[in-house]
């Protein structure tokens, strides 16, 4: 994402990040970050979760107009599960990455999905 | 404590060729934001590798990136990523791909307008040249075409 943020800036356009990485954004550099420190996959909250989400992304645009010096990554303070102080230890460790699924299921469940709008249309 | 990603990536992908991770020591490039974010046309993309209806899936190493309309509902977004736990994105594209939240920020003024389409792609692509040379560059072109005043991009 930083990557890309790096590019669009340059070409005239402000940008900003959001994150769940720190390590990876501060070597990135992107301009502007906003950090939460939720696991990969709800960089901007938890599903179904809409409060919590909205206020997310609107701390995430109140960033733009705060952040003056390129490369500030601001840290937001919302907690994933004031009950699981201990998901970072364990998280994206061991078998967290799904396996790739099959070509053929991959197909299929594309197949299906396609069918489906082609019946609404 | 924050995850450390890099070393545990190394971790997890041990048996392959340890990544080159992009380092930027030098300042980011900076364009300041030419008015307040409420009057501020802004465009969303997620690299949760969103799709909308009959989009085409992604695939390995792919920089390509779909168009998102964005007044697209849930029932109108599937995801194709390899690299991160999809289920709870599956049951809420807002997860990393907040739209409807931004439809939202925009009919209360928090921002001027929400940009359509949004933008979407697969972020698991190895190859760093291919993003700064294939994808950046498309996705910057139509940012200036569509005269898109802030970016705000969210990873997966």
């Amino acid at each position: 994402m930083g990557l890309i943020a790096r590019v669009v800036e340059a070409a005239g356009i402000p940008t900003l990040c959001m994150t769940s990485a720190l390590d990876i954004t501060r070597a990135v550099n992107p301009p502007r970050a906003v950090f939460l420190n939720f696991p990969l996959g709800h960089q901007t909250g938890k599903p179904h979760d809409p409060d919590l989400q909205r206020s997310i992304v609107r701390d995430a645009m109140r960033a733009f107009a705060t952040i003056a010096r390129p490369g500030t990554v601001v840290e937001l303070p919302y907690v994933w599960d004031p009950d699981d102080r201990g998901w970072e230890e364990t998280d994206y460790t061991g078998d967290f990455l799904p396996p790739r699924p099959e070509k053929e299921v991959a197909d299929r469940a594309e197949a299906e999905r396609r069918a489906r709008f082609d019946r609404a249309r | 404590m924050p995850v450390e990603y890099i070393p545990r990536t190394r971790e997890l992908y041990k048996s392959y060729s340890p990544y080159r991770w992009v380092v930027n020591p030098d300042a980011p490039p900076w364009t300041p934001l030419a008015k307040p974010i409420a009057r501020c046309k802004v465009a969303l993309m997620s690299s949760g590798g969103i799709l909308y209806r009959d989009q085409p899936r992604f695939h390995r190493e792919d920089a390509s990136y779909r168009l998102i309309p964005k007044d697209a509902t849930q029932a109108d977004l599937d995801i194709w990523h390899f690299g991160y736990r999809t289920a709870d994105a599956q049951a809420d594209h807002n997860c990393v791909f907040p739209l409807a939240r931004m439809r939202e920020l925009e009919a209360d003024g928090t921002i001027g307008e929400l940009a359509d389409p949004a933008y979407s792609f697969m972020g698991g692509i190895y190859s760093a040249r291919k993003v700064r040379e294939e994808l950046a560059p498309r996705i910057a072109d139509e940012l200036k075409k569509a005269r898109i005043d802030a970016f705000y991009l969210v990873p997966a």
